[in-house]
């Protein structure tokens, strides 16, 4: 890689042992973490790129969840081709109010939290930040909530596959196999969500600068979106399928 | 490369000779047992990674053997159908999630991704050691799996059968894999990044080193395929452990469905587990045939296609599932075309070799060793992609064989000729060269000997996954079992000396083979931060003799040096 019988340019330089990085540049950002810190970048641009990192490797991670819900979505495809009526039949079944309340919740939690995405990056508006947080999270406990009402009524309605179940015809049992492993998938998600959301309101509300200055704000709010975004194809192959028509 | 000792103060390295106030060694950093478990230095995890791969590599050699054992005779005569089952059930599970998938990504992967890119370390260090615990966790449900009986599934789940009707341990196993799964996309994530934003000022995406990009490649598919199958192990869980009606047939649920899924990640797994291997293998044929890789931009493209090509060729493991015969036809069609950038990387390899200085070290006589045995296996997998030959051989040893060929020819020869290549930079020791040439040789005759007989066999008519067969079969049988004895030992002989040599092996200089690559440019073993200074790129990679030019006398020779040559 290095040209052949001069030494590397690695080596050239006689370089002052390295073991300690510029020491003004940590003090500077204290935020900046091995192996941002010693890339050679001023502090301001060495921070920057630390986020964008930070940012792009939420990207890479939010790829691998599309293939994810993807498959998930597969399997949904592949039922509904096999059993058109059945799926119809018991997608009226879902809880239509419920299900559009939470639609309601998490896309109003969404605008919440792309706010504080933007309203981060002002040191300025780190009250209206930390109010959108706690709304963002708080929003998402009540979908939450109100799914768990959701899943109540249906137990009572015995729309949990096995002996009893509502339908008779047997791949009615598919679907709901579908939604229950559906929803618990998304209301996973969901919650840690929530963690991550209530996390960052709390270091927030403990470290002034640490919403302006973190890569973690972007990220968490980033995975926020994309379990929007789940619930947004989940919410009419649950709900609107079977009522369409 | 004229001198045979390279110019520069830090091949001085040994302290004991001379104290050049060099920063101490990523392995000094600390001796602790916290002070591993909790290291955050891609060094080290590589190290973690490697021991704990090591001890799975052991658990699944130990399952291969019984079923060797037991089929060395047409009866059952060691272990009845049920063990049987569960014995090379474990020995796939074992074998493919917690071996040949990490194994060269975690081990040299980790550790030499940022030495090569001239980077300081990961992009995301906790979350490299996460993934190991992750992948040991995983590991050790496997394990638990085992103690409670076992699994007799089969390495691939199949439902209805893992869902509906086998009473053993498969939900605490489909988890362990699950488990697993995340660590492999979080270092396909980190990978990603690291290549991405981390390479050294002029260390541009076509100057980076074949064993980079192969790494690059794979953790695309760490982060587009891994996902697919944690989502079908997840409907496995959901049917088996808790009743939901997914897959059964009897409830209207489609087995097809899960074959689709479960192979839509594990076709592409099997690219995880030979992109790394071609990535070493580039390295060791330039390195002792001293000559610039031939093609490097078609070597690239090459790993980039085969990348992409494998996640649309899964439907030709299920040509006799049931399939619509237009599916059949385009499947079979891209398992052909599929097959097109790895025969350009063989020829590619081969013209490397032409007209260069060939030295045979034990590196090197893994990755002839690579040559041939992928060229097999890769050749078979033609006859495999072609329907007829397919219908004729499905499910049978000639199946086995094939990706034995693969995953076990090629990728375990190159996992180990990586071993042998990189073993002084990691360890700073050498290793004794002498027994090492001849476990490669002894690996490549006893892995013909295990494996060869099984393409006849499977040819003639052998099932695949039976404990007893007809007594006409038997002397194949005998002949891969005793196959399965040498390559045993040509397993066990690298773990006694390459441990040997940690402790008594003479010290080893930065470059002892003379190697182009960043990561000689630095002490063997490296220091915490990698390098000492910033480094800069200036050229292309494997820089060895410029074309045309008269043989030159730096082959490396095997030294039995001291610190100093």
């Amino acid at each position: 890689m290095t040209a052949t019988g001069e030494p590397s340019p690695a080596l050239r330089e006689p370089s002052p042992p390295l073991r300690e990085p510029a020491p003004l540049l940590r003090e500077s950002a204290p935020s900046l973490r091995e192996p941002w810190h010693d890339l050679g970048f001023a502090p301001a641009d060495a921070l920057a790129r630390q986020r964008a990192g930070a940012s792009f490797g939420m990207w890479i991670f939010i790829a691998s969840e599309v293939l994810f819900f993807g498959a998930l979505f597969l399997f949904y495809a592949a039922l509904r081709a096999e059993h058109p009526e059945a799926v119809a039949a018991a997608a009226r079944e879902t809880n239509i109010v419920y299900g559009t309340a939470n639609t309601a919740l998490l896309l109003t939690s969404g605008l919440l939290a792309a706010i504080a995405a933007r309203a981060a990056e002002v040191p300025a508006l780190r009250r209206l930040v930390l109010v959108c947080l706690l709304l963002t999270a708080g929003l998402g406990l009540a979908f939450l909530i109100v799914k768990g009402f959701e899943y109540r009524e249906d137990i009572r309605e015995n729309l949990v596959p096995g002996p009893g179940f509502k339908l008779a015809d047997r791949p009615t049992q598919l679907f709901f196999g579908f939604y229950w492993f559906a929803t618990a998938v998304h209301g996973i998600h969901l919650a840690i969500g929530i963690g991550l959301v209530t996390r960052l309101a709390w270091k927030g509300w403990r470290a002034p600068d640490f919403l302006a200055t973190s890569p973690q704000v972007e990220v968490a709010l980033l995975y926020w979106g994309f379990v929007d975004m789940v619930w947004i194809v989940l919410y009419p192959a649950l709900y609107l399928v079977g009522r369409a028509g | 490369m004229s001198p045979h000792i390279a110019q520069s103060p830090t091949a001085l390295a040994d302290p004991d000779e001379l104290a050049l106030g060099l920063p101490e060694s990523y392995l000094a950093a600390g001796h602790t047992l916290g002070s591993w478990l909790t290291t955050t230095d891609h060094k080290r995890i590589a190290i973690l990674y490697g021991l704990s791969i090591t001890l799975f590599f052991f658990l699944g050699g130990a399952a291969a053997t019984a079923v060797r054992l037991e089929l060395f005779t047409p009866e059952a005569d060691f272990v009845g159908s049920d063990t049987y089952n569960k014995l090379f059930t474990l020995h796939g599970v074992i074998m493919v999630w917690f071996f040949l998938i990490p194994s060269i990504p975690t081990t040299f992967g980790n550790f030499l991704l940022p030495l090569m890119i001239g980077a300081r370390d990961l992009a995301f260090p906790k979350l490299n050691l996460v993934s190991w615990y992750l992948n040991l966790g995983g590991g050790l449900l496997a394990a638990v799996a085992v103690l409670a009986g076992g699994i007799d599934t089969g390495w691939t789940f199949y439902v209805p059968y893992a869902t509906v009707f086998s009473d053993t341990a498969v939900s605490v196993a489909v988890l362990g894999v699950f488990v697993a799964g995340f660590s492999t996309i979080a270092t396909g994530v980190n990978f990603i990044a690291t290549v991405h934003l981390l390479r050294a000022p002029g260390m541009t995406w076509f100057r980076l080193p074949l064993f980079v990009w192969a790494m690059y490649t794979t953790s695309l598919i760490f982060v587009l395929a891994t996902p697919v199958l944690a989502l079908t192990l997840l409907l496995v869980l959901a049917e088996r452990a808790f009743g939901l009606p997914i897959f059964d047939p009897a409830r209207g649920g489609d087995p097809i469905l899960f074959q689709h899924l479960f192979w839509f990640y594990s076709h592409p797994a099997v690219y995880i587990m030979i992109l790394p291997a071609m990535g070493v293998i580039s390295e060791v044929i330039t390195c002792f045939s001293r000559r610039v890789v031939f093609g490097y931009t078609f070597m690239v493209y090459a790993l980039v296609a085969i990348a992409v090509i494998g996640f649309f060729t899964w439907g030709h493991h299920m040509f006799t599932s049931g399939m619509s015969p237009y599916a059949a036809l385009l499947f079979s069609f891209l398992s052909f075309i599929v097959a097109v950038p790895s025969a350009i990387k063989v020829f590619n390899w081969t013209a490397t070799l032409y007209r260069g200085q060939i030295g045979f070290e034990s590196p090197m006589l893994y990755a002839l060793g690579f040559l041939g045995l992928f060229t097999v296996g890769g050749l078979t997998g033609l006859f495999l992609a072609s329907i007829p030959i397919d219908v004729h051989v499905q499910d049978t040893y000639f199946v086995v064989a094939h990706f034995h060929y693969i995953m076990v020819g090629a990728s375990v020869s190159a996992y180990f000729a990586g071993l042998h290549l990189w073993w002084p930079k990691i360890t700073g020791r050498m290793y004794p060269e002498t027994w090492a040439k001849f476990a490669a040789i002894l690996m490549f005759f006893g892995f013909n000997l295990t494996f060869f007989p099984q393409f006849i066999a499977g040819y003639l008519g052998m099932p695949r996954r039976y404990h007893v067969y007809p007594p006409e079969f038997q002397v194949w049988n005998v002949l891969s079992s005793s196959g399965a004895a040498v390559l045993a030992v040509a397993y066990l002989m690298p773990l006694g000396y390459l441990t040997w040599s940690v402790f008594f092996g003479a010290r080893a200089r930065n470059d002892p083979w003379n190697a182009t690559g960043l990561e000689w440019r630095t002490t063997s073993p490296p220091p915490r931060d990698n390098f000492l200074g910033r480094v800069a790129v200036l050229g292309p990679p494997y820089d060895y003799h410029p074309a045309g030019s008269p043989p030159t006398q730096d082959q490396p020779h095997l030294p039995t040096q001291e610190s100093q040559a």
